[in-house]
C-alpha cells in the first residue's frame, strides 16, 4: 500500500494533533453528565440482579434453598444452576468456545453444581430495587459439600507441570542454545523472583445492564474494553445472530486488562433481563471483583544470565512458574522481553503451571511484560553492579540494533535517546557508583532505572467521517475510551485532517452501531483508531477534489486530482496553492449537504499488507517476517527511592519517564497516561498483593481497605518526557500506543533504587516493610 | 443489608431507654465503622439510635486534666489548639488516621469502638471466633501478616482495636466516662476498657448493653506535652498501622522522670507497655536506654509465622519515637 497516503506527507502543517488539548470529555466528567454502563437508569422497568458468591473454593452445591429469599418484597426470581436458561454456546465447551471473540476462561458458572473457586457465583436474585436483590440473596441458604482446595502453586498439594502452550507461545522455547552459552559463560547470574497476586481494581466494577428491545434484539450496556468482540461473544452464548446484539460502552472508568473480556456477569445479565422481561442491571460489588473480572496470577520466575567479563550478554534461562484454574492453562507470558530486549545469542524459556482453586488470571497490565521486566531489568542492574559498570552502560553494551528474536531491523527505536534524555533530566551523573552510600539523615537514598518496552500489536478496524458543508464533522468508530483519552486524540487527529477546529468535530465511539473497530487493549486503539479516521477524511478529500475539478464554476476546474491538495480546510493546487477555494463552496454548489468517508486502520506489521485480516491470535512473527521489521516502544524509568532502614519503608521522591512511541498525539493525555502506569507499577513494587488464605483458598483482603493502591501521599511530582519519533512502517499515523509500557520496568526501577541505597537485592514484589527489614538483616 | 428502624434521641435518657426496649438496637454517630459493618452483614441492626444530638461535646481543659466529649469528631479534636499544644502524640493520632472525609463525621466514641480489620472478621465466609464463637480462627495458621504479636491467644489473633486514637489515650491514662440507662455514670480507665480475647474474644470492652461513652479525659502532664505518635504503613496516608507508638517523656537533665508508652499495630488491644516505661524512667535518655525498654515492651510476644517482623518492627518503630520525643 505504498501510495497510500500518509499523515506525515500530507499534513505537515502544525495543527491540533500535537497539542496538549484538554479532555473534551472533562466537562461531561465532571458535570455527572457522562453516562456509564451502570447509569442507564431511565430504562423502562428497570430491575437489579445481585450475584451470591461461593463463600468456599471447591466443592458441589448439594441445595440451595431460595424460599426465604423468594417471600421477600420485590424479588422477581432467584436462578441457581438448577433452573438458568441454557445457553446455545458455553465456554465449558472447548468447540463452542472457537466461536467467541472474547472469553477470558473455559469455563461458566451456574451451568452445573461444581464450586471451582471462592466468589463463584452459585445464585442470582432479581428484585425490583438494588436493596431488595441485596438482602434477598443475603436469605439464600446455599449448602455446599466442601472439598479441600488448593490454593496456589506454592500449595504442597500442588502439581506442577509445562503446558503445550500457554498464550499462543509454547510452553518451552529455545532460541540457539542458551544452556550451554550460561554454562560456558565467564559470568553467570541466577536469581528467582516473585510476585504477589495481584487485581485491576479499577475505579469503575464490572457492571452490565441489559434490555431485549425485541425477542430478537438485545442491547447490553457494559463496562467492556471492546463493544465488538463483546457484541459477538454474548450473540454465540445467547444463540443470536450478531447484529441483533448491539453493545454500548460510552465511557469507561478505568479497564487495565479486566474488562477486555466476556466475564460471567456479562452474560448472566441478558439471561435474567430475559427470564423477567425487564431490562436487568447487575454490578459488581467490590469483593465480587476481585473474583469476577481475573487478576494477574502470582508466579516466580528463575532468570539464569551468562554474560562476558566485559558485560556482554551470552544467553539467558528463563523458568516461570505460576498458578493457573483447573480448565486452562494459563500464564502472563513473561519470556516475550526477556527474548527481545538486548542483543541476545541464545534464549531458553520454559513455563511452569500448577492448578488450583481459582478463576483463570488474564490480561493485566502490560501482560507478561510487565512482571517480566522485573525479572531481566534487576538481572541487568546486578551485572552492573557485579562489572563496576554504570546500570545505563551495561544496557548500552548489549543495546539490540536489531531484533534478535527475528534479525529484524526495528521499525523505530530511540532508545538510546531515551536513556540519555531521562539520565539528563533525572542528574542521574550525580549517581554514587557505589551502592548503600548515600544518606540523608536517617534514610538511605538511592537512584535506579529501568528500561521499557512494549509491542506493537497488529490491529485492523473501520472509522466513518461524515463533514457537513457548513464546517462541521461527524466522527464515528465503535472504539473505547478507557478514561485515557480515545476522545480527545481522535478529536484532535479528525480536525487537522479535516481542516476544520477541533470544536467542530464530534467523536462518537463505544458502540456496535459504529463503524466496526477492535478493542482496546494491547496499546493499540490510538494507532488503529487514529490511522482509520485520517484515512476517511482522505476519502472525504478525494470526493471533494473530484467534484471541485470536475465543476466548470470551481477555480480548480479541470486540473487533475492528483494536483490538488487540502490545506486547513482549502482545495488548492499543489503547485499553486492560491489558486484554490474553501471545500464548503464546493459542496454548495453540488448542493452536497456532507460527504463522508469510510477507512480501515491498520497497526502494526499488518499496516503494509492490504489483504491481511484483523486477528488478535494472529502470528505476530509471520506478519513481522512479511513486513520486514519489528516494531516495539521503547522507553525508560528513573526513581530516587528513601528507604528506612529502622521501619522498613520504601518511599518514592523522584521519578522521571521518557518514552519513544512515534508521533504523540496529545502529550498532555499521553503524560497522564504514563504517570499512571507508573504509579500503577510503583503500586505492585511497594504495595499491592491479594491473598489468599493458604488452607482455604479465599481471599482475605478483598477490598480496597486492604488491597492497597498507592495514595497521592506516596506519588512525588513526575517527570514525563517524549522522544519525537517519526515511524513510517507502524501505521498511516506514526503513532504507537504508550498505555501498557508505561508500567514496564516500573517495578525494577524502583527495586534498582532500593539496591542502590540499601545495597540489599529485593526480589519478591511487593517490596513491603517486613520484606525490606529481612534483608537488611542480611550482609551487604 | 437488613432493613432497620432510624430514631434519633434527644437525650441521654432516651437513647439508653430505647436499647433497653430493643436489645439489638444500635447507637450510631458518624456511622463511618457501623454501616460498613452493617453493609458486609457482619452486624445486624433492627434499629438505629441517633445520638447526634447529645450534649457529649467539649474539648476543654478540666481540673481532671483535658476532656473531650464522645461526639467530638475526629478532624475537630486532632486540629484543636488545646490538643496540639499540649497532647501532641493525641493530636498526631487522630490525623494520622483514616482519610479527612472519615475524620470529619467519626465521632471519638466511635473511634474508641471501632472494630477489627482482620480480614477473617470482615469477610462473613470465613470462620471467625469473634464473629461467631466456636468457629476457629483460621487467622493463625493463614494471613496473619497484619495481625497481633501480644495479648493474642489460640482463639483470636487480631487486632481487636486497629485505630490509632486509643494507643494514645492507652499511653497518657485516659479514663472513660460511661453512661447506662439509668443515667448512672462510671470511670474507667481506657486500658481497662478493652478485653483480652483470652477464649472468649467476641467479647471486645467492659461496656454493657446499651451503655454509652460520654467523654474520655486525659490527665495533663509534662509527659502529654514532650510526647509523639509514630505510625508505621505500607503507603503514606489511608492505612492502618503495621506498628505505632504513642510515647511521653519527662526527660530532666538527661534522666528520664516520667515515660508513658502505648503500641498500636501490634497488641489485641492498645497495648500500653508498662515494661517499657520501668525500663525507662531514672535512666538516661539514651538509644541504649531505649532499645532496652523497646525490648522489654516486646518480651511477651507471640508471633506467628507472617507476622514475625513486627518483633522488630514494633521496637524500631518504639526506638524512633523515643528518639523524637527526647531529641525534641
Amino acid at each position: 500500500m505504498d501510495n497510500e497516503p500518509q499523515f506525515f506527507e500530507t499534513n505537515a502543517a502544525p495543527g491540533v494533533v500535537g497539542q496538549p488539548l484538554s479532555r473534551v470529555d472533562g466537562w461531561a466528567k465532571v458535570t455527572g453528565q457522562a453516562r456509564y454502563s451502570a447509569e442507564y437508569n431511565q430504562l423502562p422497568g428497570l430491575v437489579h440482579a445481585v450475584l451470591k458468591t461461593s463463600d468456599v473454593a471447591k466443592g458441589r452445591v448439594t441445595s440451595i434453598d431460595t424460599s426465604a429469599a423468594q417471600r421477600q418484597p420485590g424479588v422477581l426470581a432467584i436462578f441457581t444452576h438448577e433452573n438458568l436458561p441454557k445457553l446455545a454456546k458455553t465456554p465449558n465447551n472447548p468447540d463452542d468456545r472457537k466461536a467467541f471473540a472474547s472469553s477470558p476462561m473455559s469455563f461458566f458458572p451456574m451451568a452445573s453444581d461444581q464450586v471451582h473457586y471462592a466468589g463463584q457465583p452459585v445464585a442470582m436474585v432479581v428484585a425490583d430495587t438494588l436493596e431488595h436483590a441485596q438482602y434477598a440473596a443475603t436469605l439464600l441458604k446455599v449448602n455446599i459439600a466442601a472439598e479441600v482446595p488448593v490454593s496456589s502453586y506454592l500449595d504442597p498439594k500442588a502439581t506442577s507441570y509445562v503446558p503445550k502452550n500457554v498464550k499462543g507461545t509454547a510452553g518451552v522455547t529455545k532460541r540457539g542454545d542458551a544452556q550451554a552459552a550460561f554454562r560456558s559463560a565467564p559470568v553467570q547470574l541466577t536469581a528467582t523472583y516473585h510476585h504477589a497476586t495481584n487485581h485491576h481494581n479499577p475505579m469503575e466494577p464490572g457492571a452490565t445492564t441489559a434490555h431485549w428491545e425485541a425477542p430478537d434484539r438485545l442491547t447490553v450496556y457494559d463496562t467492556t474494553q471492546g463493544v465488538s468482540e463483546t457484541q459477538k461473544t454474548l450473540a454465540a452464548m445467547l444463540g443470536l445472530a450478531t447484529e441483533q446484539v448491539r453493545v454500548v460502552t460510552k465511557y469507561l472508568g478505568g479497564g487495565f486488562g479486566c474488562k477486555a473480556w466476556v466475564w460471567p456477569h456479562v452474560v448472566l445479565a441478558p439471561l435474567a433481563a430475559k427470564a423477567v422481561g425487564r431490562p436487568v442491571k447487575l454490578v459488581l460489588t467490590r469483593p465480587q471483583q476481585f473474583t469476577g473480572m481475573g487478576h494477574r496470577e502470582e508466579q516466580e520466575q528463575t532468570l539464569r544470565l551468562g554474560a562476558t567479563k566485559e558485560g556482554k550478554l551470552l544467553g539467558i534461562v528463563h523458568e516461570k512458574t505460576s498458578t493457573t484454574s483447573p480448565w486452562d492453562d494459563y500464564a502472563e507470558t513473561n519470556s516475550r522481553i526477556i527474548n527481545m530486549l538486548y542483543a541476545l545469542p541464545a534464549f531458553e524459556s520454559t513455563y511452569h503451571l500448577a492448578k488450583a482453586s481459582v478463576m483463570t488470571s488474564t490480561s493485566t497490565r502490560a501482560p507478561g511484560d510487565m512482571p517480566g521486566s522485573f525479572a531481566i531489568e534487576c538481572s541487568m542492574d546486578d551485572l552492573a553492579y557485579q562489572l563496576g559498570l554504570d546500570p545505563i552502560q551495561v544496557r548500552l553494551l548489549n543495546y539490540a540494533e536489531k531484533d534478535a528474536t527475528n534479525g529484524h531491523p526495528w521499525s523505530s527505536k530511540s532508545l538510546k535517546q531515551c536513556y540519555a534524555r531521562g539520565a539528563e533530566l533525572f542528574g542521574w551523573s550525580k549517581r554514587n557508583p557505589k551502592n548503600g552510600q548515600t544518606r540523608q539523615g536517617k534514610l538511605l537514598v538511592g537512584y535506579g532505572m529501568a528500561t521499557a518496552s512494549y509491542p506493537v500489536h497488529n490491529s485492523v478496524g473501520n472509522a466513518r467521517v461524515r463533514l457537513y458543508a457548513d464546517g462541521r464533522a461527524v466522527v464515528q468508530a465503535g472504539a473505547t475510551d478507557l478514561g485515557t483519552g480515545t476522545y480527545t486524540i481522535i478529536t484532535q487527529v479528525a480536525a487537522d485532517a479535516l481542516g476544520v477546529p477541533p470544536e467542530n468535530v464530534r467523536f462518537e465511539l463505544g458502540d456496535t452501531i459504529l463503524p466496526t473497530t477492535q478493542w482496546s487493549g494491547g496499546s493499540t486503539a490510538a494507532g488503529r483508531v487514529s490511522s482509520s479516521v485520517y484515512l476517511a477524511a482522505q476519502e472525504v478529500w478525494q470526493k471533494l477534489i473530484k467534484a471541485a475539478v470536475m465543476d466548470k464554476k470551481s477555480p480548480l476546474y479541470g486540473a487533475k486530482a492528483a494536483d490538488v491538495v487540502m490545506e486547513k480546510g482549502r482545495l488548492q493546487l499543489k503547485a499553486d496553492p492560491g489558486k484554490g477555494e474553501a471545500f464548503g463552496e464546493v459542496m454548495k454548489r453540488a448542493s452536497l449537504s456532507d460527504v463522508e468517508g469510510t477507512a480501515q486502520g491498520r497497526y502494526g506489521s499488518v499496516y503494509k499488507e492490504p489483504g491481511a485480516t484483523a486477528d488478535a491470535n494472529m502470528n505476530k512473527e509471520e506478519k513481522e517476517a512479511a513486513a520486514g521489521y519489528s516494531m516495539h516502544a521503547f522507553g525508560t524509568h528513573f526513581c530516587e527511592v528513601h528507604v528506612d532502614p529502622e521501619l522498613g519503608t520504601v518511599r518514592v521522591a523522584r521519578w522521571v519517564s521518557v518514552m519513544s512511541a512515534g508521533r504523540i498525539l496529545n502529550p498532555k493525555t499521553a503524560r497522564s497516561q504514563v504517570i499512571g502506569g507508573a504509579i500503577f507499577g510503583i503500586g505492585s513494587a511497594l504495595m499491592e498483593q491479594t491473598v489468599r488464605d493458604p488452607n482455604l483458598a479465599r481471599y482475605t483482603n478483598a477490598d480496597l481497605a486492604s488491597y492497597h493502591v498507592p495514595v497521592n501521599a506516596d506519588i512525588p511530582n513526575m517527570t514525563v518526557d517524549f522522544i519525537d519519533e517519526h515511524d513510517p512502517h507502524v501505521n498511516a499515523m506514526g503513532v504507537k500506543g504508550i498505555g501498557e509500557i508505561s508500567i514496564v520496568g516500573v517495578t525494577a526501577a524502583v527495586a534498582n533504587a532500593v539496591f542502590h541505597a540499601t545495597g540489599r537485592r529485593l526480589r519478591s514484589l511487593p517490596m513491603t516493610p517486613d520484606k525490606v527489614l529481612e534483608a537488611l538483616r542480611q550482609p551487604a | 443489608m437488613n432493613d432497620f428502624s432510624y430514631t434519633q434521641a434527644a437525650s441521654a435518657k432516651e437513647a439508653t431507654g430505647r436499647l433497653k426496649d430493643q436489645a439489638q438496637a444500635a447507637y450510631i454517630a458518624g456511622g463511618t465503622t457501623l454501616l460498613d459493618l452493617m453493609k458486609a452483614n457482619l452486624q445486624e441492626h433492627p434499629q438505629l439510635v441517633d445520638i447526634n444530638l447529645l450534649p457529649f461535646k467539649g474539648i476543654e481543659q478540666t481540673k481532671d486534666g483535658l476532656r473531650i466529649g464522645a461526639l467530638e469528631r475526629m478532624s475537630v479534636v486532632g486540629e484543636h489548639p488545646l490538643v496540639v499544644q499540649a497532647f501532641p502524640a493525641i493530636s498526631q493520632s487522630l490525623l494520622l488516621a483514616a482519610s479527612p472525609q472519615l475524620r470529619n463525621m467519626a465521632s471519638i466514641g466511635g473511634n474508641i469502638l471501632q472494630r477489627t480489620r482482620c480480614g477473617y472478621f470482615r469477610d462473613a465466609a470465613f470462620p471467625c471466633n469473634k464473629r461467631v464463637p466456636g468457629s476457629g480462627c483460621p487467622a493463625q495458621t493463614g494471613d496473619n501478616h497484619n495481625l497481633a504479636i501480644l495479648g493474642v491467644s489460640d482463639s483470636c489473633i487480631a487486632n481487636s482495636y486497629p485505630g490509632d486514637l486509643s494507643v494514645a489515650l492507652a499511653a497518657f491514662d485516659a479514663v472513660l466516662t460511661l453512661e447506662n440507662a439509668k443515667g448512672k455514670q462510671r470511670r474507667v480507665p481506657l486500658t481497662e476498657f478493652y478485653l483480652l480475647p483470652g477464649t472468649t474474644p467476641q467479647k471486645e470492652t467492659v461496656l454493657e448493653p446499651g451503655e454509652l461513652i460520654v467523654a474520655v479525659t486525659i490527665p495533663t502532664a509534662a509527659h502529654t506535652q514532650r510526647s509523639t505518635y509514630l505510625k508505621v504503613r505500607e503507603r503514606s496516608s489511608y492505612a492502618y498501622a503495621l506498628a505505632s507508638a504513642a510515647v511521653g517523656l519527662d526527660v530532666q537533665a538527661g534522666t528520664i522522670r516520667a515515660a508513658r508508652v502505648a503500641l498500636g499495630g501490634v497488641g489485641a488491644q492498645p497495648w500500653r507497655s508498662r515494661e517499657a516505661e520501668q525500663a525507662l524512667v531514672g535512666q538516661p535518655a539514651t538509644d541504649a536506654t531505649f532499645r532496652a525498654a523497646a525490648a522489654a515492651a516486646l518480651r511477651g510476644a507471640q508471633p506467628r509465622e507472617h507476622n514475625r517482623y513486627k518483633v522488630e518492627l514494633a521496637q524500631n518503630t518504639l526506638v524512633r519515637a523515643l528518639q523524637q520525643v527526647a531529641a525534641g
